[in-house]
């Protein structure tokens, strides 16, 4: 079988000692792994490859099976062994990358087909061509185009309550359903546009967008050159940017504890939340999870909203508010008994996560202020809007 | 007629009849067009003014015609160069894999010049990055890596090509760019405006990068540490981005901790300190040991910083959790090295602690400590004897240290020590 058979004896080695690493080297044999859920996509190189490549092309792999098979575990594979042998053979060639634009891969490797037909084979165009992730040819009777901005809020505070991270990572996702082959231009209240066109500063607030990643549709000396977003868009779904940038805004929900543990015998905990956000918006499905010993027993509530349960397999309580007005504080009372023989090992310190959603909303204040559609044919297409802030890594640290 | 009837002309004759015919409506004229364009090709006749007629025929569905195209292409492509290179737009795939599989060769034969970089070749290369995939960019942008521009001019030039590139939402890409950028600047004039403005574009991406999968985080942290290596002044105001979160996998905590001590200054004493006393208290053995030799090299490294460092080290003394006092013991024995006879107030809480500590590296700095400042430590002497009871079951570094231990105990209090050194000595 070869050098894959030394992987798994060496992970599982590498696991017990408490030493392993996304890179395991067997001799001369470098295996690069990831897992998902119960496969593990190895990569083998002899030479000194590049790393990042390789890991961002096997996330990309999991994306196309993903993308063919729904669900991508064990089961999958064996029972889709063929596709996923083409898809291989197209994904990647000699050790190089090739296609992995899973739309472009579905119209010449489908579910149906085994074989290629020998004469007249349709081997679309995308596959030598500069536009490499759009076919020519579709056609939509209502041209449409839905964007999505999606913020994420990363929170880290620490133990004696002060702010050590506070970040927003933002994401433009973009349902396209326009026919040929439209260019597209997204303006959005660019700080730094706005400074370069030299819009007056004022009435149009702007935002400070720290990073910016763009799909590959997008064309970055433009954007480098005069901060232009323009592009030819994938169809469908697709992530068109993403950006990072920090905020002195107060986090969007606080949350102060009191962990009253007294050995042997109980543990008190008191949760209070405070929406630190406007009045007027609400944050839906707002979970608060709050570490507990593991040998803890004997769970009493008391929440001045929502309710909250133990989760014994995860040692957390998790408290739960449907919907939670801006401005509002509400607060958990838990008490829970203690075994009166203690634990030996030491459990850590996790941190109390939170996560929440408050639809037309960000933090940022970003704005779509247009996008402009153009497309040889002239018609004229309708964008939709909507905006969204939701929790991303968000973790009070308790003492 | 004249014999200008010798020269030939596109008005008529063959050569106009094919070019109308590539240019036909329907696909099967145009197939038969380029067949009968690769014949003459064959028989050695001048097909090239059709060209551009030829190359417009490759935007087809049909394999078969493709292909055609690609042969003719191929063939011209060597005698007519600039006018290949103008198919190319249509062509960067392959383009971006000749670049890949030359690369390869070149480096499994390091003295063969295959892929001759010059900076008409670095030129069309910037081009074509342009148009292909990221797979496509990530090839590119590594070739780039190889070439040594002249001088400060074309470097910039080249930096300002590939900056764009910082931009993508591929990781991969980034990090190639960052390679590029990371190398060419050196050739830059480090007071100028663009070498300073690029310092300041590149922290960004690096942070970022630390947003994505594990994987991708492990790979660009490894990378970031050397960066912080040698241009600390990219990343010394991102020190928070690398504080560690508790669900991290434990290989970017261990890489994570390390850059945070590299760029550890007066500046952010309070906070770092606090965050390694945080990571003292977690569960992992070798992170939290880590985190302990972290604070050691943080007093080490800023000396504004020693005391409180101190002070940290023996608040996590206190917590008599055994890996953690050991390697505390370690680490103050270093700082007393640094820092001598500044601290020695400490030393009794230290002593208090002797019997929890068996690991070598502990038992020999604890050693050390008692015979360097053996005139402060009333019962210095049986302090060391304690140790000389098991004098056979200790490493050789610990014996060793013994040794020169009660010779400087001996050295410092002679007439109380004198019973203890021929003890010593008949041991050893």
């Amino acid at each position: 079988m070869g050098e894959i058979e030394h992987f798994l004896p060496l992970l599982a080695q590498r696991e017990a000692e408490g030493t392993l690493t996304p890179l395991l080297t067997h001799g001369h044999v470098h295996f690069l792994w990831i897992q998902h859920a119960n496969l593990y996509l190895v990569a083998t190189t002899r030479k000194n490859a590049n790393a990042s490549l390789v890991y961002t092309f096997l996330y990309k792999m999991v994306e196309v099976f993903s993308e063919y098979f729904k669900e991508l575990e064990e089961e999958s594979v064996r029972d889709n062994f063929v596709i996923v042998y083409e898809l291989l053979d197209e994904l990647m060639d000699f050790g190089f990358p090739q296609t992995t634009d899973s739309k472009i891969l579905q119209e010449y490797i489908t579910q149906e087909s085994n074989k290629l037909d020998t004469g007249g084979s349709r081997v679309p165009t995308t596959v030598t061509n500069a536009v490499s992730w759009r076919s020519e040819g579709l056609r939509y009777k209502k041209n449409e185009v839905f964007i999505d901005v999606i913020e994420s809020v990363n929170l880290l505070v620490s133990a004696t309550g002060s702010v050590l991270l506070s970040e927003v990572v933002g994401s433009i996702k973009l349902k396209v359903f326009l026919s040929g082959m439209p260019e597209l231009r997204l303006g959005l209240n660019d700080r730094i546009l706005f400074e370069l066109t030299g819009r007056p500063g004022g009435k149009n607030k702007s935002v400070e967008l720290e990073d910016v990643k763009f799909h590959q549709c997008v064309r970055l000396s433009r954007f480098d050159a005069d901060r232009t977003i323009s592009f030819v868009p994938p169809d469908g779904d697709f992530e068109l940017m993403s950006y990072r940038l920090n905020t002195q805004v107060k986090p969007l929900i606080w949350i102060e504890s009191v962990i009253e543990k007294f050995s042997h015998s109980r543990v008190e905990i008191m949760v209070k939340a405070k929406g630190q956000f406007k009045k007027q918006s609400v944050a839906n499905g707002v979970e608060i999870t709050v570490p507990v010993p593991s040998d803890v027993d004997s769970p009493k509530f008391k929440a001045s909203m929502g309710s909250a349960k133990y989760v014994p397999e995860r040692n957390v309580v998790l408290w739960s508010i449907k919907s939670f007005p801006g401005g509002k504080e509400y607060l958990l009372r838990a008490h829970f008994g203690l075994p009166s023989v203690e634990r030996e090992e030491d459990e850590g310190r996790p941190p109390i996560a939170v996560r929440f959603e408050i639809p037309y909303f960000t933090v940022s204040g970003i704005q779509v202020r247009y996008m402009k559609i153009i497309e040889k044919s002239g018609y004229q297409a309708l964008p939709w809007v909507r905006y969204i802030t939701q929790s991303g890594d968000y973790q009070l640290r308790t003492s | 007629m004249t014999d200008s009837k010798y020269f030939t002309t596109n008005k008529k004759g063959e050569i106009f009849e094919l070019k109308a015919e590539l240019n036909n409506e329907k696909k099967e004229k145009r197939k038969e067009a380029v067949k009968k364009v690769i014949a003459a090709m064959t028989v050695g006749k001048d097909v090239s003014s059709l060209f551009p007629d030829v190359v417009n025929c490759m935007q087809t569905d049909n394999l078969e015609l493709k292909k055609l195209v690609y042969l003719y292409l191929m063939n011209y492509a060597k005698s007519q160069p600039d006018m290949a290179i103008m198919a190319v737009n249509s062509f960067v795939k392959v383009v971006a894999n000749a670049v890949a599989a030359l690369s390869e060769i070149s480096e499994s034969h390091p003295n063969s010049n295959l892929l001759d970089l010059n900076p008409q070749n670095i030129n069309k290369l910037l081009t074509a990055l342009n148009e292909c995939t990221e797979w496509g960019q990530i090839f590119i942008l590594d070739c780039l890596s190889n070439y040594n521009p002249q001088d400060d001019r074309e470097a910039q030039s080249i930096c300002k090509r590939v900056t764009p590139w910082l931009s993508h939402a591929n990781s991969a890409v980034v990090l190639s760019a960052v390679k590029v950028l990371m190398k060419f600047m050196e050739l830059l004039p480090k007071e100028s405006d663009y070498y300073n403005m690029l310092l300041k574009k590149l922290a960004p991406p690096l942070v970022t990068l630390l947003s994505g999968e594990p994987e991708v985080q492990y790979v660009a942290l490894r990378n970031i540490n050397l960066i912080v290596q040698k241009r600390p002044e990219i990343l010394k105001q991102e020190i928070k981005v690398f504080f560690v979160k508790y669900n991290d996998p434990i290989y970017v905590k261990l890489e994570k901790l390390d850059i945070m001590i590299r760029l550890a200054s007066q500046a952010n004493i309070a906070q770092v300190l606090a965050e390694l006393k945080e990571y003292a208290t977690e569960v992992d053995v070798d992170f939290v040991r880590k985190a302990v030799r972290a604070i050691g090299r943080y007093a080490i490294k800023v000396e504004q910083s020693a005391e409180r460092c101190v002070s940290t080290l023996l608040d996590l003394i206190q917590t008599k959790v055994n890996y953690v006092v050991q390697e505390a013991i370690v680490v103050i024995r270093d700082i007393f090295r640094k820092y001598p006879n500044k601290y020695e107030s400490i030393i009794a809480t230290l002593c208090e602690n002797l019997d929890s500590l068996d690991e070598p590296d502990a038992r020999a700095a604890m050693i050390w400590i008692v015979g360097e400042y053996a005139e402060r430590i009333d019962n210095a002497d049986e302090l060391l004897e304690s140790f000389l009871e098991g004098f056979h079951d200790e490493s050789t570094q610990v014996q060793l240290t013994l040794l020169t231990a009660i010779v400087k105990l001996f050295l410092k209090k002679p007439s109380e020590t004198q019973e203890l050194v021929q003890h010593c000595f008949s041991r050893s």
